[in-house]
């Protein structure tokens, strides 16, 4: 059964104050040269392989996954 | 006059808003969300709380319950359909209203009262001057609202509310969770659904500080009776 893993991100343009606050919390941690923290959500499915199975994925992830307002998503199939 | 009130799990405030409605003189009724019937009430308020533990995010899962297909149904044939903070959340989710809400920008839950200053007509705002500033409490963790055109939206009298100052001043110092363009609650372009981060129904007995919410509440009372 194949393994679907999809990344959710904040859109580029969206502000995200928690990779903000991650991005001030690491220099305190002694990690230098952080120069920008995202947040986002992995989801990992196992779904049925049928031949329509990227286009189930894209449908899931633009449906509820995401919210295509704020965020973009990108998958990955393993076989 | 019978409005409806959205019970979902982990709804919150949909006491407070049946009360607000008998304070106003108009029969409430409980929507369970597994029911898709509407009972034949007037008017939908939506209201605030977690519901589904706002999962994935919040108002997500909300828009897919039996209760707001008919909720949507019934928004489309001009429907008075308002939305308090997580019900403006999954109004937004369900693509009934424009835009999104996202984590405050200070990641700080906010709970205070808050000055709105008051924008757009339409049927939840009909009896209020626009210019109209009004303190009603907030509480919310993810109030940020995103929209990518908000000025457009304002053009489109959209805006229904934006977070000020006492004195009714937009600005940054107003605004409590980084919103664009200090947007409080927009409309749709129907003027008939809206969705508000502050509550209303929290606000319509002088023992709660303030009773604007009652001109919020009441203006659709008007127009559906009328």
């Amino acid at each position: 059964m194949p393994r679907v893993h999809i990344d959710v991100m904040p859109k580029d343009e969206i502000l995200d104050p928690q990779g903000q606050a991650i991005e001030r919390a690491l220099p305190q941690l002694g990690f230098a040269g952080v120069r920008s923290v995202r947040v986002g959500k992995h989801f990992e499915l196992d779904v049925d392989d049928t031949a329509d199975l990227e286009e189930r994925v894209r449908a899931m992830a633009d449906s509820l996954l995401a919210n295509s307002v704020i965020e973009r998503f990108r998958y990955h199939v393993e076989p | 006059m019978r409005v409806g009130v959205v019970q979902f799990p982990g709804s919150c405030d949909d006491r407070d808003a049946a009360w607000a409605v008998r304070v106003l003189g108009a029969e409430p009724v409980v929507l369970w969300h597994g029911d898709a019937w509407l009972a034949g009430v007037d008017a939908v308020v939506l209201p605030g709380g977690f519901s589904y533990g706002d999962y994935l995010r919040s108002g997500a899962l909300a828009r897919f319950s039996p209760v707001m297909g008919s909720v949507g149904a019934f928004a489309r044939r001009g429907g008075p359909v308002l939305g308090v903070c997580n019900g403006f959340q999954v109004l937004c989710e369900a693509g009934l209203l424009p835009g999104a809400l996202t984590r405050n920008a200070g990641l700080r839950f906010v709970a205070r009262d808050q000055s709105v200053r008051v924008e757009a007509r339409c049927v939840w705002t009909a009896g209020i001057r626009p210019g109209t500033v009004l303190a009603l409490p907030v509480k919310h963790g993810d109030g940020r609202y995103v929209h990518p055109e908000p000025d457009a939206l304002a053009t489109g009298g959209q805006v229904l509310a934006r977070y000020c100052d006492p004195d009714g001043v937009v600005g940054t110092a107003g605004n409590p969770n980084g919103s664009v363009a200090a947007i409080a609650g927009v409309t749709n372009a129907a003027g008939n659904v809206a969705g508000l981060m502050p509550h209303p129904e929290h606000a319509v007995d002088p023992l709660l500080g303030s009773t604007d919410g009652r001109l919020l509440l009441g203006a659709v009372l008007a127009a559906v009776a009328a």
